[in-house]
């Protein structure tokens, strides 16, 4: 193109910059053969740690579809941090814990976390929400060497390879468990139920059928599957009130409990409802019934009684737990604006065991010590989850177990004992670690393990 | 000294694609040396701009200079970004990173050529419905084969190793080791300085002309023998190109395409990124990217200094993003860009006197593009 011009003048230009490039040019590149990955951890000064100060960071739906409830979580975090941090901290250290939006978009969350890891040099990320968001950052931390504790979601990928991800942790029991779980009790105590499965298209659906296949296989008759985000879910429902289901068990969302509810009640669809975990917060379904119908349905703690659901920390219709009397106090004094909720109380449950790791870690604090503490140490821990974390150099997997309750009157009723298990084919057993019955340590601090 | 000034103006100012060249040599300039003094989040932060810009740049071309518009650029984006991420989905994929790119390209021109087939019957309001079905419909490919696409989880991008002639280059210009981060905003950022000179020169060439001529009056247009449908898919399928390369930038950015990233907002965004900046430049259309990559950051950091809550800090960002855009439509109608380029012209020639200078602006087109469409539907 250039020998069209007539004029030589923009070619005398560029060379004459090029010249200028290299002149100023440094000579050769001294081969380190490095790639430029720092911060590995190791080594005295940690990012993010100074004398009296550890900086950590999270991203969460603060904004969107699907902020209601997740949300609170890191109010519940922020709250119990707080509340150490007004004890004396960690070893000296005060807990500075940044939250960051990212909408529940995964673009979002690589954009927030490129900031909190590279701007705000976080020391470890915990609890950062949600099975797509997060796995699109997880490969970045664990190339930076950032520790990723307690991902708020049960996805198997975050725990069932620690040599691919040795920064990840998993907090929560994961889905497929809980479905092995949910799907050993269904054999035994409802074996001529026709069940069909309500599940949401991704990592959390396939992981849950994955589990309840293991024992249920023969009685399934129907599985439904809902693209999280497309709120019409009739052809889901319809579908398995044809196939003739009369107990659905449903792998979704809080957000999908409600639609799922009211499109029963449209159809005049009576089956046995049991709603994993995830999407059987009675109190925040009861808002968000009354909100889809515009008020046609009375929300309230009451809407989801005669459901069957798990749980695997106590929360907050367990008044006199003396887990959640701490988390109470914790919220009464730290606390913003507004009650208690399960929410809360999960981004508290998470932080205690962030603030145990930190203990186990010690005094000099590297991240990599933080993920040696916690393969050696993370399988005895007390603290609020029912049954012991997974922990260790193998599996990077949590809380391993759950009991089935039935809530009534908004509050739960144990079906079962805790039963705890492992993926894959691994036995289900009554616990036997005594975790359910254990109380905090006076000052509701945890003490070093 | 101001005959030394003009004497230089002219040489340059006598070729189109020398001017480019040079001013792209300055950006190039510029860009490595902003580039070489951010830090590694800001770098990540100016690829991200950089993608934007790339993508608005091409709308901006074909809402300013040809007067269609498109709600469905978000979706050739996530086209670009599927692309980029099928071909590097391991690291030792083994394809380099320019044919990625062109493939990325190629593939989205083709999407654009066909839809832009069916866009040129179109006007107005019909087009706008038709690329909107485009932006709701893309991401449902990829829920509906999860299989190949990854589902709602979609597909990771693995960047292949930095080449040992790039790291040896980047040392002899800068004196520092290359970080992955700087290696990606460098790239994305050659990527927009390759468009946009690609993209400008176009449109002061015959092609630019007739999509110009067809915007302002498409019964003049034709009698001047030029041929509505082919300058419309001609427009449509460049616009794609660009929004291809950005979706390939992207993916390289985020190191992710899933469905989520690609919604409707992302298209509404591009097309206030083009609005805020001035509809038809260039420069406009990066104006508008930077506000939206550095925006909100800015707003909830404000938010959270002032004593707000991280909830509130969050809901802060898109409020006040909302308010500059109102405030921007309310006082510079033509845009950031396009307003100041007014005022510039106008100062221009009242000093210069009335009368005397014809020194026209040729992208300065906010207010006649939109006039003049709805003066083409009535024929």
């Amino acid at each position: 193109m250039r020998r069209r011009l007539h004029r030589s003048a923009p070619l005398a230009a560029v060379l004459a910059g090029a010249l200028l490039l290299s002149a100023c040019g440094a000579g050769g590149r001294s081969d380190d053969g490095d790639g430029g990955d720092e911060g590995g951890g190791g080594g005295a000064t940690a990012p993010g740690v100074t004398e009296d100060s550890i900086t950590i960071g999270a991203h969460f739906p603060l904004t969107g579809v699907a902020a209601p409830g997740y949300n609170e979580i890191p109010t519940g975090a922020k709250a119990y941090f707080d509340y150490v941090n007004a004890q004396g901290g960690v070893n000296g250290r005060q807990i500075e814990y940044l939250v960051r939006d990212d909408g529940y978009n995964p673009t979002n969350t690589s954009s927030v976390t490129n900031e909190l890891v590279l701007e705000e040099e976080i020391f470890a990320m915990v609890g950062g929400l949600g099975t797509p968001t997060h796995s699109a950052v997880v490969d970045f931390l664990n190339d930076e060497g950032v520790p990723d504790f307690f991902v708020s979601s049960g996805s198997l990928q975050w725990g069932d390879d620690p040599e691919n991800a040795p920064y990840t942790f998993g907090w929560q029991p994961d889905y497929e468990i809980e479905g092995k779980i949910i799907g050993q009790y269904v054999a035994e105590n409802m074996p001529d139920a026709k069940v069909g499965l309500f599940l949401q298209d991704d990592d959390f659906g396939d992981d849950a059928e994955k589990g309840v296949r293991q024992f249920l296989d023969e009685q399934i008759v129907a599985a439904e599957r809902y693209t999280s985000g497309n709120t019409d879910v009739g052809p889901q429902i319809a579908g398995l009130q044809a196939a003739g289901a009369d107990l659905v068990l449903a792998f979704n969302t809080p957000s999908y409990t409600a639609l799922s509810q009211l499109v029963a009640l449209k159809l005049g669809y009576q089956p046995q409802w049991f709603y994993s975990n995830v999407g059987s917060d009675a109190d925040l379904v009861g808002s968000l019934l009354s909100r889809f119908s515009e008020g046609a349905v009375e929300g309230g703690s009451g809407s989801l009684d005669g459901v069957m659901t798990t749980e695997y920390i106590p929360g907050v219709d367990q008044p006199d737990d003396p887990w959640v009397q701490l988390w109470q106090k914790v919220w009464d004094e730290h606390g913003e604006k507004g009650e208690l909720t399960n929410y809360r109380v999960y981004g508290m449950s998470h932080a205690y065991a962030f603030v145990q790791a930190l203990l186990a870690a010690g005094e000099d604090l590297t991240r990599d010590g933080l993920v040696e503490a916690m393969e050696e140490v993370g399988a005895d821990l007390d603290g609020p989850q029912l049954a012991p974390f997974r922990y260790s150099a193998d599996s990077h997997l949590g809380i391993s177990g759950l009991r089935v309750v039935e809530i009534r009157d908004g509050a739960g009723e144990d079906l079962t004992p805790v039963l705890v298990t492992d993926i894959g084919d691994a036995e289900i057993a009554e616990d036997d670690s005594g975790q359910d019955g254990d109380a905090p340590p006076e000052s509701g601090v945890p003490e070093a393990p | 000294m101001a005959t030394a000034l003009r004497r230089g103006r002219t040489w340059w100012a006598g070729s189109v694609l020398g001017r480019h060249l040079l001013v792209a040599l300055l950006g190039l300039v510029v860009v490595v040396v902003v580039l070489e003094s951010a830090s590694d989040f800001r770098n990540l932060q100016l690829a991200s701009m950089a993608y934007l810009g790339i993508a608005a740049g091409g709308l901006t071309v074909l809402t300013g200079l040809n007067g269609q518009i498109s709600l469905g650029h978000g979706a050739l984006m996530a086209i670009g970004a599927y692309t980029t991420a099928l071909l590097l989905d391991d690291r030792d994929a083994g394809t380099p990173l320019p044919l990625v790119v062109l493939a990325a390209v190629a593939v989205t021109l083709l999407v654009g050529a066909v839809v832009g087939a069916a866009a040129a019957r179109l006007h107005g309001p019909y087009l706008a419905g038709a690329t909107l079905a485009l932006a709701v419909a893309v991401p449902g490919i990829a829920l509906y084969f999860k299989e190949q696409l990854g589902g709602e989880q979609g597909l990771r991008v693995v960047l292949p190793d930095i080449p040992t002639w790039v790291l040896d280059l980047a040392f002899f210009v800068t004196g520092q080791d290359l970080t992955r981060s700087r290696y990606v905003a460098c790239l994305a950022w050659l990527t927009l300085i390759v468009t946009f000179v690609l993209l400008a020169n176009l449109s002061r060439t015959r092609v630019g002309r007739r999509w110009r001529a067809v915007r302002d009056d498409e019964v003049a247009a034709e009698l001047a023998g030029i041929r509505l449908g082919r300058a419309r898919v001609s427009a449509f399928v460049v616009s794609a190109a660009a929004a291809g390369a950005a979706g390939a930038m992207m993916a390289i950015t985020v190191r992710l395409a899933a469905p989520s990233g690609f919604t409707i907002t992302l298209s509404l965004t591009l097309l206030t990124a083009v609005v805020l900046g001035g509809l038809g430049s260039l420069g406009g259309a990066l104006l508008g990217a930077a506000l939206l990559t550095f925006l909100p950051q800015v707003v909830t950091d404000l938010g959270v200094d002032a004593g707000l809550s991280d909830i509130q800090a969050a809901e802060l960002a898109p409020l006040v993003y909302g308010l500059v855009m109102v405030v921007v439509v309310l006082v510079a109608p033509a845009g950031l860009v396009g307003t100041a380029r007014t005022a510039l012209l106008r100062r221009r020639l009242q000093r210069a006197g009335t009368g005397t200078s014809t020194s026209t602006s040729t992208d300065t087109a906010a207010p006649t593009s939109t006039s003049t469409t709805s003066k083409g539907t009535t024929t």
